[in-house]
Formats: C-alpha cells, sequence, structure tokens
C-alpha cells in the first residue's frame, strides 16, 4: 500500500516545475492564443526531453512505458502551469488509440515514435465526450474515434473557446475507420490526465490566491488576514487536498469507477479554487493582462472535457449499484 | 503507488472480519452496562486497542491495521464505543507525555472499559478560546487541588474519571501556567450533572469540581505544560483516530444501498457525491501513512462537514419516512455536533489558512 509519490515522483514533478516555471509559459500561452504555435511548439519539445511525452508509449515503439502514476504526476504540473495544447490527448489517450492498432491506415510504427520525441502533437475528436478536436490546427496527427473505430480525420469549421489558448475544430472521417478495441480505454486515461490537470490547476489557483493576499492591502491590513478570506480559501485546500488520492488510486485500478470519481472530485475541487481565486483577485484578476483567466478558462472547459461531472457520476453510481461489497 | 495489501495486513483484516461477523452484538445506545461488556470481549480477543504496545493490551500494530480494523468494525455495524474519549484522546497524550507508571495504571483498565473516560475541555466561558478556561488547579502538599466548573464535557454523564486542563500559574500567560491533570469523577468535591443533548440523550455533562484532591501523579507532563500536551491530544481529535474513515465509508455505502431501495433520480448525483467524498477520506488516509504531516484541521473539516451531508442526502432519500427512522435519524442529530466539537470549523479554517496556506493572522 502506498498512495503517496515515491521520491523519484516528487523529483520528476520539481524537475518539471522547475523547467516550467523558468519557461516563460504566459508568453507562450499568449502566442498560442494568438494563432503562433512556434513557441508552444518549442516548449512541448522541452517537454519531450524530460520524458513527459514518451510516458504512455511502448517501449518498443520508441516510449518509456510508464506507469498512470507517472503520467499524473506529469499531467499535474502542466495543469499547475496551465500549458497549452492538447495534452490529453498527445500524452495519453491517442498514444493508447495507436498502440492498440492491429495492421492499419494509420502506420503507429511511425507515428509512435514521433509522439514519443516530441517531434508530432496529437489531438483528437470522439463525439460524445470530445465532440471537437482541440487545437486541430497546431497538431500533426488528428484522429476521430467512433465507437470502436478510429482513423484520420479530416478539419472543418473553428470556433473560439472560452479558453483563449484553445481552438476547436468540426471534424469529420478523411478515410475509413479502423476497429480499435482501446476507446474506452483511451478515453479513460484522457479523462485522468484531464483530473489531475485540473488538480494542477486548482492548485496554481490557490497558490496564486494565498500570494495575492498575502501582499494586497485594504483597510490598511493584508486581505489575507480577513476571516472572510481565509474561510474561503481553508475550504480550498480542503477540496484540493481530498481529490488527490482519488487520483492516485484511480491511477493504480484504472477502474471505471475510481476514474469518474477522480473527475468529479478534481472539477469540482478546481471549480471551487477558480470561483475563489477570482473573488479574492478582484477587478484584477477579471483583466486579460493578469493571466488568472488562463486557469480560470481551462478550468471550466477541461471540467466539462472528457467526460462531463453529470456523465461520471452516473458512471460512479452506475458502477456502485453493481458491486456487492461496501468499498 | 499501489492499494495493495501486504500478508500480514490481509491475515489481519481476515481475522477481524470473522471474529466481529460472529461477534457483534445489537447494543441500545443507553445500555451501559452492555456497552462495558462489548468491549471488555473486544479486549479479550485483542482487539479494543489493536495500536497499543502489547503490555497495556494492544497488538502493537502498524496504523494501517487500525484503518482496517476501523473498516471491518463500521462495516459490521459494531456499537459506539463507550471508551472512546480515552482510547482516542486520552490514550495517545500519555503514550506520548505520561510516565510508564501512568501507563501501567491506567492504559490496561481503559482497554477494557473498567475505567471509561470524559475529556472536561470546555467551561461556560472558554468554548473556542479553549486558552480562556478559568478552573484552577491550587498546588497542596503532594498533589493538586481542583476548583471550578468543566461543561460539555463528553461522557462525563456515564464516566468515571477525567482529563483536562486547570490554571495551576493564573499570573502566567494564558498558554502557559496550565497543567493537565486527570481526576476521579466520583472523588469528594465532584458534581456531575449530566445534560440533555438534541437527540433528548445525556451524552455530555457540566462537572463541578470544589476542592476536588489530585495526586502528583495524575499530572501528565509537567506543571505549566498542559497547553503543549493538550494540543497534541487535540490532534488525535481531530483527525482520523476518532473518526476513522470506515465509519464513513461503511455509512456511504449503506446511503447507496437505500438510494437503490428508494432513491430518485433527482438526489442520485448528492448521494455519488457522498460516496466519493467517503472514499476520498478513505484514500486520504492511506496516504497519510506515507505523509502524515497534514494539519489535522484539513482532515477535521472534512469528515465533519461529509458526516452532515451524508445524513442530510440519506434524510432526503428517505423523505417523510426519515423522522421515524431511528438510524438515520440519529445519526443525523449526531453528526450535527461534528463541525462544534474538537474546536468548532471556523477555529479549524482558521488555523488551516494560517498554519497550512501561511496567510498572516
Amino acid at each position: 500500500m502506498r498512495l503517496v509519490p515515491s521520491p523519484e515522483q516528487a523529483g520528476f514533478a520539481a524537475t518539471l516545475h522547475d523547467m516550467l516555471s523558468a519557461a516563460g509559459v504566459p508568453a507562450v500561452a499568449d502566442s498560442w492564443a494568438d494563432g503562433d504555435y512556434a513557441p508552444g511548439r518549442r516548449l512541448w519539445s522541452r517537454l519531450a526531453d524530460l520524458g513527459v511525452t514518451a510516458l504512455a508509449i511502448p517501449a518498443r515503439r520508441g516510449g518509456l512505458e510508464a506507469t498512470p502514476a507517472d503520467l499524473v504526476i506529469a499531467a499535474e504540473e502542466l495543469g499547475h502551469h496551465a500549458v497549452p495544447g492538447p495534452a490529453a490527448e498527445t500524452l495519453a489517450a491517442v498514444p493508447t488509440l495507436l498502440a492498440a492498432l492491429g495492421a492499419a491506415t494509420l502506420d503507429a510504427g511511425r507515428l509512435l515514435p514521433a509522439l514519443a520525441a516530441g517531434q508530432a502533437l496529437a489531438t483528437l475528436a470522439a463525439p460524445p465526450w470530445l465532440p471537437f478536436a482541440a487545437d486541430a490546427c497546431a497538431a500533426d496527427l488528428v484522429l476521430l474515434a467512433d465507437r470502436d473505430t478510429v482513423g484520420p480525420a479530416r478539419i472543418g469549421a473553428a470556433h473560439s473557446s472560452m479558453d483563449r489558448t484553445r481552438r476547436l475544430y468540426e471534424v469529420s472521417p478523411a478515410g475509413p475507420m479502423d476497429s480499435c478495441p482501446a476507446v474506452d480505454r483511451a478515453l479513460d486515461l484522457g479523462a485522468l490526465v484531464c483530473s489531475a490537470q485540473l488538480l494542477g490547476a486548482g492548485r496554481a489557483l490557490l497558490e496564486a490566491s494565498v500570494e495575492h493576499a498575502r501582499t494586497r492591502v485594504q483597510f490598511g491590513r493584508p486581505i489575507g488576514s480577513f476571516q472572510a478570506v481565509q474561510q474561503r480559501l481553508a475550504d480550498v485546500a480542503v477540496g484540493l487536498e481530498f481529490a488527490r488520492p482519488l487520483v492516485h488510486a484511480a491511477a493504480v485500478t484504472l477502474s471505471t469507477r475510481d476514474l469518474s470519481a477522480a473527475k468529479v472530485a478534481c472539477s469540482d475541487a478546481a471549480g471551487r479554487a477558480a470561483r475563489a481565486a477570482l473573488q479574492v483577485h478582484g477587478a484584477i484578476g477579471y483583466t486579460q493582462e493578469h493571466g488568472l483567466g488562463r486557469w480560470l478558462t481551462k478550468v471550466r472547459v477541461l471540467s466539462l472535457s472528457w467526460g462531463t461531472p453529470a456523465e461520471h457520476r452516473a458512471r460512479v453510481m452506475a458502477e456502485l449499484t453493481k458491486e456487492a461489497g461496501w468499498n | 503507488m499501489n492499494l495493495d495489501l501486504d500478508p500480514g495486513a490481509l491475515a489481519f483484516r481476515d481475522e477481524v472480519r470473522a471474529w466481529l461477523a460472529a461477534n457483534v452484538p445489537a447494543v441500545a445506545l443507553e445500555d451501559e452496562a452492555a456497552h462495558r461488556a462489548w468491549e471488555r470481549r473486544l479486549a479479550a480477543a485483542g482487539l479494543a486497542v489493536v495500536s497499543w504496545p502489547e503490555r497495556y493490551g494492544g497488538r502493537a500494530a502498524p496504523p494501517l491495521h487500525t484503518l482496517l480494523f476501523e473498516e471491518e468494525y463500521h462495516a459490521a455495524r459494531g456499537p459506539m464505543r463507550i471508551g472512546q474519549n480515552g482510547l482516542f484522546l486520552l490514550a495517545p497524550t500519555l503514550l506520548a507525555h505520561g510516565t510508564p507508571e501512568q501507563c501501567d495504571r491506567i492504559l490496561p483498565p481503559m482497554a477494557r472499559a473498567d475505567e471509561v473516560w470524559a475529556q472536561a475541555w470546555s467551561e461556560p466561558e472558554a468554548g473556542s478560546d479553549l486558552a480562556a478556561i478559568r478552573s484552577r488547579a491550587h498546588r497542596t502538599e503532594g498533589g493538586w487541588r481542583l476548583s471550578g466548573q468543566k461543561t460539555w464535557s463528553s461522557r462525563a454523564a456515564v464516566a468515571d474519571r477525567a482529563f483536562g486542563l486547570f490554571r495551576s500559574d493564573p499570573g502566567a500567560d494564558r498558554h502557559r501556567g496550565l497543567t493537565y491533570l486527570m481526576f476521579d469523577l466520583r472523588a469528594p468535591g465532584v458534581t456531575v450533572r449530566p445534560i440533555r443533548q438534541l437527540d433528548g440523550r445525556p451524552g455530555f455533562a457540566e462537572i463541578f469540581l470544589d476542592d476536588v484532591f489530585v495526586p502528583d501523579a495524575d499530572v501528565i507532563g509537567s506543571p505549566g505544560d498542559g497547553w503543549r500536551v493538550a494540543m497534541s491530544t487535540a490532534g488525535h481529535e481531530r483527525g482520523l483516530t476518532l473518526r476513522a474513515p470506515g465509519r464513513f465509508v461503511a455509512a456511504a455505502r449503506r446511503l447507496v444501498d437505500l438510494w437503490q431501495e428508494q432513491g430518485d433520480a433527482a438526489s442520485r448525483d448528492r448521494v455519488v457525491d457522498v460516496w466519493i467524498g467517503a472514499q476520498a477520506y478513505r484514500l486520504h488516509a492511506f496516504a497519510a501513512l506515507d505523509a502524515p504531516t497534514t494539519e489535522a484541521g484539513l482532515t477535521k473539516l472534512f469528515w465533519s462537514e461529509l458526516d452532515v451531508t451524508l445524513h442530510e442526502t440519506a434524510l432526503d432519500v428517505l423523505g417523510p419516512h426519515a423522522e421515524v427512522d431511528a438510524d438515520w435519524a440519529g445519526g443525523y442529530l449526531f453528526a450535527l455536533a461534528g463541525p462544534i466539537y474538537a474546536g468548532t470549523n471556523e477555529i479549524q479554517r482558521g488555523l488551516v489558512a494560517q498554519r497550512v496556506l501561511g496567510l498572516p493572522r
């Protein structure tokens, strides 16, 4: 029994955090929002240098074949820094789909090593969870998953997202769809990565709130000394504290019940962190210049992606009513 | 990361499960004698206090085993633990700060419920502001004489002895000059007046102390060092020793079953959220085995709010039948106390904000 990161995993998270803290992510995200993907691609290349993009890829395809627990460690840091790009797609869902394809239209033998090496970004539409392919314009590989089939997708109309660093694309099949036994598994792993991103984003929002509350002075005192602010941020801390073990357990069991429970709890906890963060920051947080909005909007769109909270709650109950046991 | 139980833990869990299945009685909440008898049977089976050292009646079991025991105990619907204030609050304090003589004298009878303990923290003018206590401990030859009034003393209506803080040096700073003392509730000068709780039961009591003698042997830690000693007990009370995850996991499972029998679509998501909350608390406790630094206030906030939500949800699922459902209605009234005792949740949020998040006082 062990539900906390190993020293190696903690070290991996710290390495990622240090790299991303120094990488100028806010400017990268602004460029990404403006349609200039080159700085973002360079950032993903640096993530690849640290092994992030190879985690879910089989060793025989040039990957690290790491555990889902390692994947959530990395995903939490991506969320923590609000890194732009189709993360759950590139890191988890698309590699899972490709690795499960036999002889098919898609050349997994070529694509998986490219993803592992960070030479390619991948995105995915998979209705109803993912009706659009996020950031398809910036991706090298755009897939469509439909029930038990997967194939390359043709990009259609673009929609701007409430998250400025995302663009959503309608897609249609670009050729024959191949049968794939791993669609559910790929979406589940994507949901797990999304949960970890939400957890990281929630943590960033709490950290930003605390920092602002410690330094912003009103009525002659730091606003963080006021009970109304303290009580609210304490509740945010509780929510995040108790969402984390659900993510780590889901990474171990990969059961539908646990994956969905984690997604619900992380969406909730990060959502409350976002609301509190904006309220603590006040008007400055509502400006584009401040940057809080990158986390605020990402939390909201990630909560609704990879299965809405309502869908995941339904899945949890469906699993619970099948169980005879009590844990 | 993994969720696997080692063979020793599995064997322990199976033993506990089998023993409880064969032995758990139905005990009426008010039946003090039956509760004490049950505690003696638990102790005879070596299951009353698995985490304690063997010489005091325990098994020196690791914390994981305590969590597993609690899961099994609540899944089997074991009776409320009449000795819990002693077992889960005083005992950890004695093991950390007590002398070997105190441990030898006090812990074995506590484990068998031969002596049931009450806590005596709050006073009429010292609730959330615990350091404002006024009850006095006066130095006398060979010990102390206690005077004053304690209130909301859990279990005092049925207990044999009590522990609490007394002001031994009124001239000192309010957090200093306090001494942690144990006293006999049947000693001359002690008057216990039970207070009926919201549910009509005499769960807690007022304790009046009029020049009650306590020997030096019943001081825990050093005179004047009571606040520090007490705060270590407060951590246990807020943490998972008093409200083990197993209790909530079992109750959440019963709520799911209840919903399956008679719930409607409108309450489904609330039931799911309760189950997720209980599971989160359980997993958090497992994680804390390897990283035990979490501020106890975080944990207390989580379980006490979860407990209220859990029971509110159950009552809503039951609808108008809830008010005559002794289990769920009683559990609801019990849960309502959680956000108040062991430091109100407002106090806990302040502690989390200042100690965990580093916000200014």
